[in-house]
């Protein structure tokens, strides 16, 4: 498996998005964004969007139905509510990104690492998971409405037999990277800033490179295809979508 | 048990159900015949922009289920209803509605055309012209599947296991603020989560005495 992530495809573009920084842009369709931690214990969060149609956008439920899963690692695809496929993990090092989460608001960052203003701290200011994706949904005429559940990059949830929810820590480390073959041209909203049940009181959520390459159409084989019955049908319908 | 019931409904499978419950008031939703999934959403009747998040209320009580005690929290954070009995045990938060589209993925492209959770959630929201218009496919976020059973392992995997739910089994909710509720008593007949038989709820509301 290609767990460099297809980085022999020419690089589009990089950018490196500073830990606490929100991020919004487009991806078309056969494009691959890798996502690169570039600190320890590195959370992104992430929404994706059609461009061609916002209010088709990632459904968590439908991804995990789809795939029986209830984590996202190579091989998983990111379904949006319409039985398409936004995107496909092609490669990853981290090997476990959390669905379930959800994002931190305003009240949680400042009770648990303290109430920050741009007036003092410039900008290393803290800002929510909440705000940073409302304001990034704003530039493109989006609200709170379009906020659905989002993914958490770099984190390991696990689940145990009473239902009760557990970050695993240490999880994410420096340097490893999940890739994204997107199958549809998608608004992509990232916020690198930390997960919700992430312990401790100190601020320092990981700065994230991102590299965007034009990479090849999935194949027959692809290893997201073959997944699983219900992924070949979501590349089917996103097929027609583009034919 | 219906002593001065406001609304005491029976919902056939496949049927929407929408409604308001005011604050204080409570909401009981009974399976009459056993492993009925009822999808279920509630939005602040004030402002129907504010509505149950999963992740917000799964983030807050650490854990995927809900049962008695569960607070079910707003996208905003904020409490709009407790679960104050229940005798099914726990219910489901992360599987979603079913709808036409996700049917083509999960069982074949030909089901397209079946009944979906969805599509009565879209049938509901235009005949009751909710909030004036105001909600609408935007404001479907992932609903609350009561009497669902959608375990997740220790590795992370995810299952539709056979129902826990029995017939009779209920749960009860009290608004703590006035909430208009969205109901789709689920006809999904391709998987388990209503024991391959959708079948009849009752929707009950009254004071909270």
């Amino acid at each position: 498996m290609n767990t460099e992530g297809n980085s022999a495809a020419p690089l589009l573009w990089a950018e490196e998005i500073p830990g606490g920084a929100h991020w919004s842009g487009v991806l078309r369709r056969g494009v691959a964004l890798r996502l690169a931690a570039l600190a320890d214990d590195a959370n992104v969060a992430a929404l994706f969007y059609s461009r061609e149609q916002p209010l088709e956008r990632y459904n968590m439920a439908d991804t995990l139905k789809a795939q029986h899963t209830a984590h996202l690692t190579t091989g998983c695809v990111c379904y949006s509510d319409m039985g398409r496929i936004l995107c496909s993990l092609t490669a990853d090092t981290c090997g476990w990104h959390d669905p379930l989460c959800g994002l931190t608001d305003a009240a949680h960052i400042s009770e648990r690492y303290g109430a920050t203003r741009f007036q003092e701290e410039r900008n290393e200011r803290f800002v929510s998971g909440r705000e940073a994706m409302l304001v990034e949904l704003g530039k493109y005429g989006l609200g709170e409405r379009d906020l659905n559940a989002n993914i958490n990059f770099f984190s390991k949830v696990v689940v145990d037999h009473t239902g009760a929810m557990q970050l695993a820590s240490g999880h994410a480390k420096a340097g490893q990277s999940v890739t994204l073959r997107f199958e549809m041209d998608s608004l992509v909203l990232l916020h690198a800033g930390p997960h919700p049940l992430a312990a401790g009181s100190r601020y320092a959520p990981s700065a994230i490179r991102i590299e965007a390459r034009r990479v090849a159409p999935p194949r027959a084989d692809d290893p997201c295809r073959l997944r699983c019955p219900e992924n070949a049908r979501g590349f089917i319908n996103t097929e027609r979508h583009y034919a | 048990m219906s002593l001065g019931a406001v609304v005491n409904e029976v919902v056939p499978a496949g049927e929407p159900w929408m409604g308001v419950v005011r604050r204080g008031q409570r909401l009981r939703i009974v399976d009459l015949e056993g492993n009925q999934a009822v999808d279920t959403l509630f939005y602040n009747a004030a402002d129907t922009a504010e509505h149950y998040s999963a992740q917000d209320t799964i983030q807050a009580q650490r854990g995927i289920y809900l049962t008695t005690g569960t607070v079910l929290l707003s996208n905003r954070g904020a409490p709009m209803l407790r679960i104050a009995d229940d005798t099914c045990g726990r219910h489901d938060t992360l599987g979603g509605a079913c709808s036409a589209e996700s049917n083509t993925v999960r069982y074949a492209l030909e089901k397209r055309h079946m009944h979906s959770c969805r599509d009565s959630f879209l049938l509901a929201l235009a005949r009751h012209n909710a909030a004036g218009g105001a909600v609408t496919k935007r404001d479907l976020p992932s609903n609350i599947n009561f009497f669902m059973n959608v375990p997740v392992t220790a590795t992370g995997a995810l299952r539709f296991a056979d129902g826990i739910s029995a017939a009779g089994r209920h749960v009860e909710l009290v608004a703590l603020i006035d909430v208009l509720v969205l109901i789709s008593n689920c006809p999904q007949l391709n998987n388990p989560c209503n024991a391959y038989n959708p079948t009849p709820i009752r929707v009950m509301t009254w004071e909270n005495a």
